[in-house]
């Protein structure tokens, strides 16, 4: 790997009006390489707008930003030989089969017809997508179009791929292969800017993690650290019998000096703790009382409560202009 | 750090992580294609949707074979006298007509392709900027060829005599593809101004019908009221049918060839860079 040294990406002061909207608003990102980088935000928080940026599909109206050491507006062309997009709409042609599409990407980057069908076939194989080769792409599933979106991505490797929510929609199962392909590839050496709306896949893959929130970065840093700045963790606890749930609530208050959070489930219950050793006093405080514990666990907070201490909205509720988010925007 | 981002990949069933890898490891960047090469592998993902949906061509190739039939067996009498006259007289202009509505898909395939993702995929890409454009009018070349074929044979079996011979044919169909790819950057352009590809149909065929009409196609320019018969010798619809008569029947002049490439040329060189950039600054 050369040039470990160049950031993957750094930004600065990246704008972009749609309209009267402004949809990014002085976003300034730095990107190592080699690992997971999350962008984290609600829709209409202006994720797509700054991938769309960042991979030479739009100008930014103000602020600039290298890739890999080149600029995206002047050394446009460089960048897009460095780096692969996975969007947000599947980015394969609907109407071809999915070898047909992969054929099509190894021809466009200069692969000679033999070595495409030799690189397709390939990448058929290693995606579990096999069986389905000869079919067109708009009667394949959710998560088989993602692997071929994504296989479409990887027929060069890229240095830099940017993955714009790639498991939305998709079965649990097919999230899990996509994330596995995701860390198969960072073990690979491509760095990867995730952008995504849900929580818990920035925490699983990403090293660190941007949130961005109507156009503007509003925290940056692993996702412990985000989890820090929130300030306390959480003591979960489930116990055996929810008759005694009152009882606990109680003994809990008193021995944590905090309020305690009844859950949907009526034999849970959480309370914030300062750290592990009031908690394990807490937990030998309800065994004594004979209230049984089934099972108890120490967590920091959630991305969700991370995202509402940042923001002070929660995460689902989305920023006024989902509109200027979406690819189909024409401006005015 | 809650996650070690470069730790394996944990198995999944369905993926091979062995495969996996090595299909990752083995991404190596071959030499850049040229610009050619690009717009031929585009011209090949034209040829491949008419494959996957044929539909399309239905409507190229039924409507000519109806307008063709009506018109001659209906009007042929009453116009030129005899359905066999006319036949001689409108096959040619039949032909130009047919290759001029096909020229609207063009508008419309690229409409609908701007609608999907796989856009930003080609835009992202290191390859010769307007070959996508390029490409797509290339590969729809073939459809205007496929639409000709049909009128022209059906013609045959009607009975023209086509006095300029097979090659007189086969120049009068090249003459009428080549305008047709410049008119074709014209509904390139229109499907970037327009939302939906429907709106192309539309503005298409409504901006198409009353040139084609208005034009030496159907009845000879002399029997028109003066007025109308001026606009008729200045479209250059009219000029085409007369350069694809000349053609088929052996008479033609390298003027009136001359004026319908001049005509496309002047199209192409307006029209296509007025694509190229929208087709870049649409975001």
């Amino acid at each position: 790997m050369t040039q470990i040294s160049t950031p993957a990406i750094e930004a600065s002061g990246l704008v972009k009006d749609f309209g009267d909207t402004r949809a990014v608003d002085g976003v300034d990102l730095a990107v190592p390489q080699g690992a997971v980088y999350g962008v984290l935000g609600p829709n209409g928080a202006g994720k797509t707008t700054t991938i769309r940026m960042l991979a030479t599909l739009l100008r930014p109206d103000a602020g600039s930003a290298r890739v890999l050491g080149h600029d995206i507006v002047t050394e446009a062309d460089a960048v897009r030989g460095l780096v692969s997009l996975t969007g947000q709409l599947a980015s394969v042609d609907e109407d071809l089969t999915g070898r047909e599409n992969l054929i099509l990407m190894a021809r466009l980057l200069g692969y000679r017809r033999e070595r495409a069908k030799g690189r397709a076939a390939e990448l058929l194989e290693a995606f579990g997508l096999e069986d389905a080769a000869a079919r067109q792409v708009k009667n394949f599933s959710g998560g088989m179009r993602r692997r071929l979106d994504i296989a479409a991505s990887i027929v060069v490797t890229p240095r830099l791929m940017f993955l714009d929510e790639p498991t939305t929609g998709l079965d649990p199962r097919s999230r899990n292969q996509v994330w596995d392909i995701i860390r198969a590839l960072v073990a690979q050496g491509t760095t990867v800017l995730l952008c995504t709306q849900y929580l818990d896949e920035a925490d699983q893959l990403a090293e660190r993690i941007a949130v961005i929130d109507r156009g503007k970065v509003i925290a940056e840093g692993t996702p412990g650290q985000l989890k820090a700045s929130v300030g306390q963790s959480t003591l979960h606890v489930r116990l055996l019998d929810p008759e005694h749930r009152a009882d606990a609530e109680g003994l809990l208050a008193r021995a944590l000096d905090a309020p305690v959070h009844l859950e949907s489930d009526p034999a849970a219950l959480s309370v914030p703790v300062t750290g592990a050793e009031s908690a394990s006093d807490a937990i030998a405080e309800l065994v004594a009382s004979n209230v049984t514990v089934a099972d108890f666990s120490l967590g920091q907070p959630s991305l969700d409560e991370v995202f509402l201490a940042l923001t002070g909205h929660p995460a689902e509720d989305s920023a006024e202009s989902e509109a200027a988010d979406t690819i189909e925007e024409v401006p005015a | 750090m809650s996650a070690a981002p470069t730790a394996p990949a944990e198995p999944t069933p369905a993926l091979g992580t062995a495969a996996l890898n090595s299909a990752l490891a083995a991404g190596e960047r071959p030499p850049r294609p040229g610009a050619i090469s690009t717009c031929l592998t585009f011209g090949w993902r034209g040829m491949l949707k008419i494959k996957h949906v044929p539909e399309q061509l239905i409507d190229v190739t039924l409507t000519p074979v109806l307008f063709l039939l009506m018109f001659t067996y209906l009007f042929g009498g009453a116009v030129a006298g005899s359905t066999g006259e006319y036949l001689q007289f409108l096959l040619p202009g039949m032909l130009v007509q047919t290759v001029l509505f096909t020229a609207v898909y063009s508008g419309v395939a690229l409409n609908t392709d701007m609608t999907k993702g796989v856009v930003d995929r080609f835009r992202s890409l290191p390859i010769w900027r307007p070959a996508p454009l390029v490409g797509a009018v290339v590969g729809d070349s073939a459809r205007f060829l496929m639409a000709s074929t049909v009128v022209v044979a059906l013609g045959l079996i009607m009975g023209f005599d086509a006095k300029g011979g097979i090659l007189g044919i086969l120049a009068a169909i090249g003459l009428v593809v080549v305008f047709a790819f410049g008119l074709s950057w014209v509904f390139t352009t229109v499907g970037l101004l327009m939302r939906a590809p429907n709106a192309v149909m539309n503005t298409g065929f409504m901006a198409l019908f009353p040139l084609v009409f208005l034009s030496n196609i159907f009845v000879q320019p002399s029997t028109l009221p003066g007025w109308l018969e001026t606009f008729v010798d200045i479209n250059p619809i009219s000029h085409l049918t007369t350069a694809a008569r000349g053609l088929m029947a052996g008479t033609a002049t390298a003027s009136e060839i001359g004026i319908v490439l001049a005509v496309a040329a002047g199209l192409t060189a307006v029209f296509a860079p007025l694509t190229a950039r929208l087709y870049r600054s649409r975001t």
